[in-house]
């Protein structure tokens, strides 16, 4: 044992609540979401190979069958928007799963007895997904060239900026999640459920014009469809496409017959997060 | 430091129809080492889960530090540190940044940080792991860990939940030793919840807690003596038949557990010789014992920890571990 007690250290003074310790602890939960995401190179790998398997085997051997249905626009750039969506989708979900863990770890319980409000934890964690998963967005924008969409700012910046509150979106709907859900088992379970349906009817592989009413629908009432489009109306913007197949591949959401502004999907997007961010907060803020 | 650190009146938990904890009344001194002991499911968790403000009490009230439990929230949490039962550390991350996590979260200034990190990690033994993952650390190293963290921001009162439980007895004895070096370098109040006996002897004073009720509080020596009687354990082939005897012949009230028959008698080496004249079952085994508190928690109840462990979670100790891994 090492009694090193030469030099007495003066009694620690915790201070009290304050603006800043609340930014403090905020800071505190993103960067250990970065920090445990960053040491965990095989996560980042794997998180990966979802999309470019999508992008590029279903991409590649789905074309010999629909390269008339494309207007012959390469079936995997057609695709490459809602992959973009789909890369920050995933991570996105396996870092709110990541408050399962640290409940199951028993970490969470030193997050919640901290001297912080309750709130700043969940506004960390959640800040700490979006980041993590939109990092992961980055590299699927970064192999926009091998798909034939070229790198201009104002794409690169407008789908980064999506796909940051699409990320902060859905951790929020995690950790609202993982407030209810203590297993990891029941959340991975539920989680499955949710993520292909709610992939499939955003129309992140197909044009969502001229659907069955069914699928329409479907499609409209699946929040992943508001981060979807304007992704793909960015992408679609700077490619060079006849009228006809711009009309027909990249149609736009619509309500009725109106076409839904960008503005407005994101508005969406980011008005979903929100009351999503709220219930999170309240859910963790209640003690038993 | 005589300051009042914990205080409780008619402090109650109940879970709809159960009640964990039924009105608690008790007062913890400044500098004291105070003890909770009881079996599995007696309430001792569920008492320190209000104490650290993590669970809300449906009735009474509770001071912790001096700040209400339930209206001062944040003073009673700026005030306390904790070791829980479960590990509470991430084990992707090393001991430091754990550490430095921590600090992050209970505001302590940068200035001071890197002397009592230095500090707390040299007092637990583990400033050369400092930089190791925590995942790599075994079960000791681990539980010194989080003593440490609960150390950090210089707490008035250190709220240990099962410090040892799940370890070996070596590296029990070795936190023990910890627990009591930390005692001399800080000036702090310890509340721990055990139900190991012997460890519970650390400790300047005990209750015994049993069914959410506290049946006896006081300084280890005096519950013994309050037993004042020894321990007599006898085997005999008909155990029934052997505490009638006991009770028909000389007057002793005697109790069958763990298979053996069980009494307390004033100078039980004296009366060894009269049992074995006198008594007309053969007996193949005797014990005399000093009371211990496991005998004083027997002579406040009538079981043995362990038999109130069986009979009060309606599983054993082992289910219950599992089940508590589970449920975190």
């Amino acid at each position: 044992m090492t009694a090193v007690q030469t030099a007495p250290v003066p009694r620690i003074r915790v201070p009290r609540r304050s603006v800043a310790g609340e930014l403090r602890a905020i800071k505190i939960v993103w960067q250990r979401e970065l920090i445990r995401f960053f040491s965990d190179r095989l996560r980042i790998l794997t998180s990966l190979v979802q999309p470019f398997l999508f992008l590029f085997v279903l991409g590649t051997g789905l074309s010999q069958l629909t390269s008339g249905g494309t207007g012959g626009l390469s079936l995997r750039t057609f695709l490459y928007p809602g992959i973009l969506a789909m890369a920050v989708l995933f991570t996105a979900m396996a870092s709110a799963a990541s408050i399962v863990w640290d409940r199951e770890f028993g970490f969470l319980r030193e997050m919640l007895v901290a001297p912080v409000r309750r709130s700043s934890i969940v506004i960390g964690k959640c800040a700490g997904g979006a980041t993590v998963a939109a990092f992961q967005g980055v590299i699927v924008i970064a192999i926009a060239g091998l798909v034939g969409v070229p790198y201009a700012p104002d794409l690169v910046l407008g789908v980064f900026g999506i796909q940051l509150l699409l990320a902060f979106t859905i951790t929020a709907f995690g950790v609202m999640m993982s407030a209810r859900i203590k297993q990891m088992q029941s959340f991975m379970a539920l989680t499955q459920m949710l993520i292909l349906p709610l992939y499939f009817l955003s129309g992140a592989v197909f044009p969502a014009s001229n659907l069955p009413t069914w699928l329409a629908v479907l499609n409209r009432i699946d929040p992943l469809a508001y981060a979807v489009d304007p992704i793909r109306r960015i992408v679609f913007s700077h490619l060079t496409l006849a009228p006809a197949v711009r009309q027909r591949l990249d149609a736009g959401m619509t309500w009725g017959s109106w076409r839904v502004p960008t503005l407005l999907e994101v508005g969406v997007v980011a008005a979903i997060g929100a009351v999503l961010l709220a219930v999170a907060i309240a859910e963790f803020s209640k003690t038993d | 430091m005589t300051r009042t650190a914990v205080a409780t009146t008619r402090l109650t938990k109940s879970y709809g129809e159960f009640e964990a904890v039924r009105g608690l009344d008790l007062t913890v001194e400044g500098g004291e080492t105070f003890g909770f002991l009881g079996p599995n499911g007696a309430g001792k968790s569920t008492t320190i889960s209000m104490l650290c403000t993590l669970v809300t009490p449906t009735g009474g009230t509770a001071s912790v530090a001096g700040h209400d439990i339930v209206r001062e929230r944040d003073e009673v949490r700026r005030n306390i540190g904790l070791v829980f039962q479960d590990t509470t550390l991430d084990g992707y991350l090393t001991a430091e940044q754990n550490l430095r996590l921590h600090a992050g979260l209970y505001g302590v200034p940068k200035s001071e940080l890197g002397d009592r990190l230095r500090q707390v990690l040299d007092m637990v033994g583990l400033w050369d792991r400092r930089g190791s993952k925590v995942n790599t650390f075994s079960g000791g190293m681990k539980r010194r860990l989080e003593i440490g963290r609960g150390l950090l921001h210089s707490p008035r009162v250190l709220f240990l939940d099962e410090p040892t439980v799940g370890l070996d007895p070596q590296t029990r004895s070795s936190i023990w030793a910890y627990i009591r070096e930390l005692k001399q370098a800080e000036d702090i109040t310890i509340f721990l919840t055990t139900h190991y006996m012997d460890e519970a002897e650390n400790c300047d004073r005990i209750a015994i807690m049993d069914h959410g009720r506290i049946i006896a509080l006081d300084t280890p020596e005096a519950l013994k003596a309050s037993v004042g009687k020894d321990r007599v354990r006898i085997d005999t082939d008909d155990n029934e038949k052997a505490i009638a005897l006991l009770a028909e012949r000389f007057g002793l009230e005697a109790t069958a557990s763990e298979g053996a028959v069980t009494f307390f008698v004033e100078q039980g080496e004296k009366f060894v010789p009269t049992l074995f004249g006198e008594f007309p079952l053969p007996i193949r085994a005797v014990n005399v014992a000093r009371p211990s508190l496991d005998d004083v928690f027997m002579s406040y109840t009538g079981k043995t920890m362990r038999d109130a462990e069986a009979t009060a979670g309606q599983r054993g100790r082992d289910t219950m571990a599992k089940f508590r891994g589970v449920r975190r």
